[in-house]
């Protein structure tokens, strides 16, 4: 069965060779027997790879050993789920995650595609099947997770103890979806440069797969957050790793493209800024790769590499880097011009907004890479650490989340920006009333804690208020309004969800960093301790095993104001055998939008355990913002005029009935 | 001991955790009495590497040698230096690698101005753009055109 899964590991080869060369010449001598074999070819390439891939899940649930990659990264005692989600807790497993969800794409554009035009289809596949053959071959000469060992091994080594949790099966499958998803952005991009057309509907049918994309993205890198919050012991949210980092550019690039597309279906305008972006944003994520599987850079989530590996990937990535982009200078000359704008206009707020998210993904890519070039020049070590990422990131980003309510309140073209400020007057006042309660009522807030706050209620309030003018609150009286405002566009909804949930994320983060308090100390048991208006009183410790690990659960009671108890928090610290690791799991108690952290330390001789208690105001707003934009995403999704594959003319265009601009 | 977040900008994000997967590692016996002191001590901490994990600080790591320089930022606290000779102090024995925050100085020039000057140029390319894109709106139609365009608009 694993050599079933490794056969059709090369016949997917084969078949990706196959999709990047016959499409492609088929569009250059118009030849439709030619063109047609990229569909049915990326379909069987997916499902070839879908066999492959489930052949080494199998060998994971089986726990069959004689598969190195199994005997690396499995244990019998551990439970199912983490046998198979550990399938990508490693390099190779996950490489093969990373071509299935690229085929997997590529067969949706053959399946959803029916209204592309023939040679779009061929050159977007050809493309999609270029990457597949590039990472194919990857795979099998480098990462081949269908290795055997011989003789096999009766146990494994057990998966890494912190990957032996639920994270593991939403995390990398989210994140994989987002920014394997920008593949085919890409490939749209260089089959647009290929056959040397671009238009708004070029851009009309980009921005689906975009927004699919990029809705993943938000959601793998939220849950990545969350993850790595509870996991690992004391409540930090990001941490500027490069690796996180790593996934956080494309996400910033993408966003740029995303409302990149908007302007360039609506108007034809930002062909050059679109292009470019797509382009960017995935080399990003090919970039993402390389840094995590070559060993370049030091972080937790490096997997275990060899230089030939990152050698290889390196090489992929000069080679579609280098090959789109001079395609593009080749290229760039037969662009026709696009729509005129004002510089006060929709256009050009989100003109602004591309040069911001570019240059913060530019500020991270260099923080990211200063120490590897130094080291590369003068052989010295530097650090680029959280410190940097926060003194430059932040300064770049508040000027754009105050633009940000602005832009949907804005008109294509010529915009009325005192217009728009007027309309916004009211959420002005709200986000300087809470700014101003923040300082005032707020112990120990800061100035900048209360700007933080000002600017998350502003963000809020302002996608509220975009929604308030677009239903014509004001205008008309309140029953119209509330019909108008239900028959509202699903996009425009998502554009104000999405920018909501922006706003929610920034609440999250300032009441986390600027409003949270911590206990350090060693109790016995019985002793308590206060933190924000409770008491948490210490149990005891008791132990417990779970099936592959043994326990010391610390078991905390956490009274109300008036000493009763109100709820149980347990701590544990684990000793996982196999590994001989230890990991320590976290109480979270969720009070409201805040919780209550609490993490165990060492034991002393004296019978005292080391115990840290974080109090976290509003810390679920930081992963529940980013489920809100995921939403917004999802609704703007929905809407009808885009699932139209091709603009195609509509008797009783229904949308356009609710008679609001958009 | 009470600390309450005080300020956006000087909280630094805390590095990810090495495979040990242990909580933050200040210990109780380690802190100073002086909770002024002790602040500091923690501040000073969050932006120094602990050189033998992966990518984490001294305040969150585990091991002996970020236990060791945890003290020993203390003990220097104690007898009386500054922050900034706490860090030279350390930057002399261990390389400027041990900073989690780059150094302001000629070598990361380009480092700490690339924010700015992307933004600049960013910011002037797409305002010549703009420009050049309105000059090409206004004489977008010859006089031939404007003729015929005048003659259309006087028949309505």
């Amino acid at each position: 069965m694993v050599e079933i899964g490794h056969f059709a590991l090369v016949l997917a080869l084969a078949l990706a060779l196959v999709q990047m060369i016959v499409p492609l010449v088929g569009a250059r001598v118009a030849s439709a027997p030619m063109m047609a074999v990229a569909g049915p070819v990326a379909v069987t390439g997916f499902a070839l790879t879908a066999l492959s891939f489930a052949a080494l899940a199998t060998a994971y649930a089986l726990s069959d050993f004689s598969v190195a990659s199994v005997w690396e990264n499995s244990h019998s005692l551990q439970p199912l789920i983490y046998k198979i989600t550990g399938t990508w807790g490693n390099h190779e497993g996950s490489m093969l995650l990373w071509v299935l969800i690229l085929t997997f794409f590529g067969a949706l554009v053959a399946v959803f595609g029916t209204n592309l035009p023939a040679t779009l289809k061929a050159n977007v596949l050809a493309v999609q099947g270029a990457i597949g053959t590039a990472f194919f071959l990857f795979i099998l000469i480098t990462s081949n997770p269908f290795a055997r060992l011989s003789p096999a091994p009766i146990e494994g080594r057990d998966l890494n103890p912190i990957l032996q949790d639920f994270g593991l099966a939403v995390h990398p499958p989210l994140l994989y979806l987002g920014y394997v998803g920008f593949s085919v952005c890409f490939s749209f991009s260089v089959a647009a440069l290929i056959e040397g057309r671009i238009d708004a509907a070029w851009a009309r049918w980009v921005r689906p797969w975009t927004l699919v994309a990029w809705i993943f993205l938000t959601g793998g890198i939220a849950m990545g957050s969350y993850w790595a919050y509870y996991e690992l012991g004391w409540g930090g949210f990001w941490f500027w790793d490069p690796v996180e980092n790593a996934s956080f550019m494309p996400w910033l690039a993408g966003t740029a493209l995303l409302h990149s597309a908007i302007v360039m279906e609506k108007r034809s305008a930002l062909k050059i800024w679109t292009l470019l972006l797509a382009i960017l944003t995935f080399s990003l994520s090919l970039l993402g790769t390389f840094l995590v599987r070559s060993g370049v850079l030091t972080s937790v989530h490096a997997f275990a590499s060899d230089p030939t590996r990152g050698v290889f990937i390196l090489a992929i990535l000069m080679l579609f880097i280098g090959g789109s982009l001079a395609l593009f200078a080749l290229r760039a000359s037969t662009l026709t011009a696009g729509g005129l704008f004002q510089p006060i206009s929709r256009e050009g707020a989100l003109v602004l907004n591309n040069l911001f998210l570019t240059t913060a993904t530019a500020t991270v890519l260099i923080g990211t890479l200063y120490p590897l070039a130094i080291e590369a020049l003068s052989a010295d070590k530097i650090s680029v650490g959280a410190p940097f990422f926060n003194l430059t990131f932040a300064p770049l980003m508040v000027p754009l989340l105050v633009l940000v309510p602005f832009g949907p309140l804005l008109a294509w073209k010529r915009g009325d920006i005192l217009a728009a400020a007027q309309r916004l007057m009211a959420a002005f006042a709200m986000a300087l009333l809470a700014a101003l309660a923040t300082l005032l009522f707020i112990d120990g807030a800061s100035v900048l804690a209360a700007l933080g706050a000002g600017l998350a209620f502003w963000l809020i309030c302002g996608a509220l208020t975009d929604l308030a003018v677009k239903s014509g609150f004001g205008n008309v009286g309140p029953a119209v309004a509330a019909r108008r405002l239900v028959g509202l566009p699903r996009s425009i909804f998502g554009t104000a969800i999405a920018h909501l949930g922006l706003g929610l994320t920034l609440l999250g983060m300032v009441g986390t960093l600027c409003f949270g308090s911590e206990r350090i100390l060693s109790m016995h048991p019985g002793e308590t301790v206060e933190i924000a208006g409770r008491t948490l009183r210490f149990e005891g410790l008791y132990p417990a095993r779970g099936p592959n690990y043994t326990e010391e659960r610390g078991r905390f009671v956490l009274l109300g104001a008036n000493g009763a108890p109100l709820t149980e928090v347990v701590s544990a610290k684990r000793l996982y055998p196999v590994r001989q690791t230890t990991t320590t799991e976290a109480g979270i108690r969720t009070i409201g939008f805040s919780q209550l952290y609490v993490s165990l330390g060492d034991q002393a001789e004296d019978g005292s355990v080391v115990v840290r208690a974080w109090w976290k105001p509003l810390v679920t707003l930081i992963w529940g913002g980013g489920l809100v934009m995921m939403a917004g995403g999802t609704l703007s999704l929905m809407d009808r005029r885009l699932r139209v594959g091709a603009p195609a003319r509509r008797r009783g265009r229904t949308a356009a009935a609710a008679g609001v601009p958009s | 001991m009470i600390r309450a977040r005080l300020s956006l900008a000087a909280f630094a994000f805390l590095s990810v955790l090495a495979f040990s997967g242990v909580a933050q590692a200040v210990k109780p016996d380690e802190m100073l009495a002086d909770p002024a002191l002790e602040a500091r001590a923690r501040a000073l901490s969050e932006g120094l590497r602990c050189m033998v994990c992966q990518n984490q600080s001294i305040d969150e790591s585990d091991a002996d040698l970020a236990r060791d320089l945890r003290i020993l930022v203390r003990e220097r606290l104690k007898a009386g230096d500054t922050d900034e000779q706490v860090v030279d102090y350390l930057v002399s024995r261990y390389g400027e690698f041990v900073l989690l925050k780059p150094r302001f100085e000629a070598r990361n020039a380009l480092l700490w101005g690339a924010p700015a000057l992307l933004l600049l140029a960013g910011g002037i390319f797409v305002f010549r753009a703009s420009r050049k894109r309105r000059a090409g709106e206004a004489s977008g139609l010859t006089e031939q055109e404007k003729a015929a365009l005048e003659a259309l608009l006087k028949r309505e």
